[in-house]
């Protein structure tokens, strides 16, 4: 039932690892919580869980587990069974197994066993006959009899309904949805996109000693201590994102790349703008492509050097007409007197290192909405999809000239 | 690419895993002014017992620092505070090698130079575990810092003792420090450190408590006002589907600029007048005009 747990957290979406189990191992080894199931809850929650994104799920893995427990007893006695025989965990890779056989060794188990019976002996005499404690004592595989050897369970409120009742309240449902999950991971990837350089506008604030040895000898001697600037990103941005339309289902996707790019305050410059569907002759810099915010394509172009790197994010699925069709685009009032297409084989010239990230993943490039529309921006540019390892592969073809 | 550039991760086999449980004499009971829930109390106990940072996230003005000056108190401790932030490194915590003092020591002749370890200066981590006893170690506002900083503490944190190849000297904690890290989650932290932590989380305040917090910064406030702002406030955020839900200090702005707007309490509910003041992105901003049409219906 014990190690059900484990595994009902994971089937349940919560991440714990076998690092983490083994410190919630010790910590009930130690007396923290055995002899109270409100206490197991917060403990097992502080141990394995670490964010409030998952409690919601550590919740329902929990009820699932003690749902019909009435004592912690039964915990403990499962605890122990588990450590007699800690490899017969089912279900565990042979990467963690290995991990695991190479952490025990580090456990002293008689150590732990030792701390354990220490425990349950002070905690039966400090109850007097009033813990459940007393009833584990006769049943217990380690035969602790001697305290009480009738094993009975004598009085004692269980308290064990109130965790299981504010498990089954389940309070946290709401910390699940606002949680970004995964930017962490975009950001890492964005990380790459980095150049280091010391021309740049900055202070000089790193000793550079070789020239201070250098000048300190030319001025016989006496100290001469020369400055430089640290090296900083150059790296230049611009990333222009694809709303509206079949772009709305990838929304949160976008928000999580956009979140990640927001918050990488490495880059010397970022620049974001809009478009839908296709790049014409104007851009937006409002999500909303509304009027006020429609800059000139040629406007960027002229003014970003051709060092930035273009980021293009979207699905490039489309009307055939949209992307190839002189007055192609998809609004009305509108008119473009260059085909999308061209816009798009213009912006890859001017700037030396650009790519698309698309949102449909990769291996439906071929047969999704709008496959022919892809091909041809995929001549245009190198074609990611927008995965952490698209980003990655991506983020590698930006610092590689072409 | 699931874990990218851990440079010590020792995992399972981490020392942390068979580090010394802390004496059992050490255990915290809230203090005077600062009542801790029973559950939180429990937490820092296993953390302290566990030898294991404790990682408190929670909303601004949720009291996190405040905690750990509790625990110091409660403990009668000292409390070291290292306050975080975008710029500080690892090494700063550690220690800073004071070259050019140094230089110009050798230079005018002042002082021994030739006794690196007078140039030496012990960082806010260093300095908890030089402390000849025990100490309270606060990371204030961990997610601050640069997305690979944690990871660059894993070995300090787990060995609590780190080398200072200048003087040849090992620094090692006389007594394993109560680390106390906080986050106000911007950033999310990576994988290989919260493994190594205890995690508690300072729910958001409840009504009740809401309305205290607001009264301590705006006292003289209309109280069908606040109660109205307050029931609105709650009711924005359990809209589903909100990218940033306001939080206190939004609150607290939105009461004062309701006040000083004069809009009739019953109206807040209603219209919610000044919205941009609680939510910040436009699409909430949208979530929230269609649940507001839906609720007149």
């Amino acid at each position: 039932m014990f190690t059900r747990f484990f595994f009902l957290l994971r089937a349940y979406g919560v991440p714990v690892t076998v690092t983490e189990w083994l410190a919630l191992m010790r910590a009930l080894a130690a007396g923290l919580a055995l002899n109270d199931l409100d206490r197991f809850y917060s403990l097992a929650r502080a141990v394995l869980v670490k964010s409030e994104a998952f409690f919601d799920q550590y919740d329902q893995a929990f009820l699932a587990a003690f749902g019909g427990i009435e004592t912690p007893a039964e915990i403990a006695d499962e605890v122990w069974e588990w450590f007699k025989d800690p490899l017969a965990f089912p279900g565990l890779t042979e990467e963690e197994r290995r991990r695991l056989v190479e952490a025990l060794g580090e456990v002293d188990l008689d150590e732990l066993r030792r701390l354990f019976e220490e425990r349950l002996a002070e905690q039966t005499e400090a109850h007097h006959g009033g813990s459940r404690w007393v009833g584990t004592g006769g049943t217990s595989p380690f035969g602790h009899g001697g305290v009480h050897p009738g094993g009975i369970r004598v009085g004692g409120r269980s308290r064990s309904r109130t965790a299981v009742k504010v498990a089954a309240e389940r309070r946290y449902r709401g910390y699940r949805t606002d949680v970004e999950v995964g930017t962490r991971q975009f950001e890492l990837a964005l990380r790459r996109l980095r150049q280091l350089s010391s021309r740049n506008e900055s202070l000089p604030d790193e000793l550079d000693l070789d020239e201070t040895i250098e000048e300190t000898a030319d001025n016989a001697g006496r100290l001469s201590l020369v400055w430089r600037k640290s090296r900083k990103n150059a790296v230049k941005v611009l990333l222009l994102m694809d709303v509206g339309g079949s772009m709305d289902r990838y929304a949160t996707l976008c928000s999580n790349l956009f979140t990640a790019a927001n918050r990488s305050t490495h880059f010397k410059d970022l620049r974001f703008s809009y478009f839908h569907n296709c790049v014409y002759d104007w851009l937006y810099t409002d999500a909303r492509l509304v009027n006020r915010s429609a800059v000139a394509t040629n406007h960027v172009l002229h003014e970003l050097p051709a060092d930035y790197k273009l980021i293009l994010v979207g699905d490039a699925a489309m009307a055939h007409s949209e992307l190839v069709s002189r007055y192609g685009i998809i609004w009305w009032g509108e008119m473009n007197e260059e085909p999308g297409i061209e816009w798009l084989r213009r912006l890859r010239r001017h700037f030396d290192h650009s790519v698309w990230l698309n949102t449909i993943p990769a291996d439906e490039w071929d047969r999704a909405y709008g496959a022919g529309t892809i091909r041809l921006v995929r001549d245009v540019f190198p074609m990611y999809e927008l995965t952490v390892d698209g980003l990655t592969a991506a983020v590698k073809k930006l610092m590689v000239r072409y | 690419m699931s874990q990218p550039s851990q440079p010590s991760d020792p995992s399972p086999a981490s020392p942390a895993t068979s580090a010394p449980l802390s004496p059992a004499s050490l255990v915290y009971a809230g203090t005077g002014d600062y009542i801790a829930a029973p559950e939180l109390m429990q937490t820092v106990n296993v953390a302290v017992q566990l030898s294991r940072p404790l990682l408190i996230k929670g909303e601004p003005g949720t009291g996190k620092t405040m905690l750990a000056l509790s625990i110091a108190q409660g403990l009668q401790v000292p409390l070291i505070t290292w306050s975080i932030k975008s710029t500080t490194k690892a090494q700063d915590g550690l220690y800073v090698y004071d070259t050019v003092q140094r230089l110009y020591d050798g230079q005018f002749g002042e002082g021994d130079v030739a006794d690196i370890a007078r140039y030496i200066k012990l960082g806010k981590l260093g300095e908890a575990f030089a402390s000849p006893e025990r100490v309270v170690l606060l990371i204030d506002e961990i997610d601050k810092a640069d997305l690979e900083f944690p990871n660059d503490l894993l070995w300090e944190l787990d060995r609590m003792e780190f080398y200072i190849p200048e003087t040849h000297e090992n620094v090692a904690a006389v007594h394993r420090p109560i680390v106390l890290i906080t986050s106000n989650a911007e950033k999310e932290l990576p994988d290989a450190f919260l493994r190594r932590c205890v995690f508690h989380f300072i729910e958001f305040p409840g009504e009740a408590m809401m309305e205290r917090i607001v009264r301590v910064h705006v006292p003289d406030l209309d109280r069908t006002l606040l109660d109205m702002a307050i029931e609105a406030f709650y009711w924005v955020r359990e809209i589903s589907g909100l990218q940033k839900r306001p939080s206190t200090s939004e609150l607290i702005d939105w009461v004062q600029v309701l006040a000083g707007g004069g809009v009739p309490p019953k109206e807040i509910r209603r219209r919610l007048p000044f919205m941009g003041v609680l939510l910040k992105k436009d699409r909430d901003v949208e979530l929230a005009v269609k649940a507001l049409e839906r609720n007149r219906r």
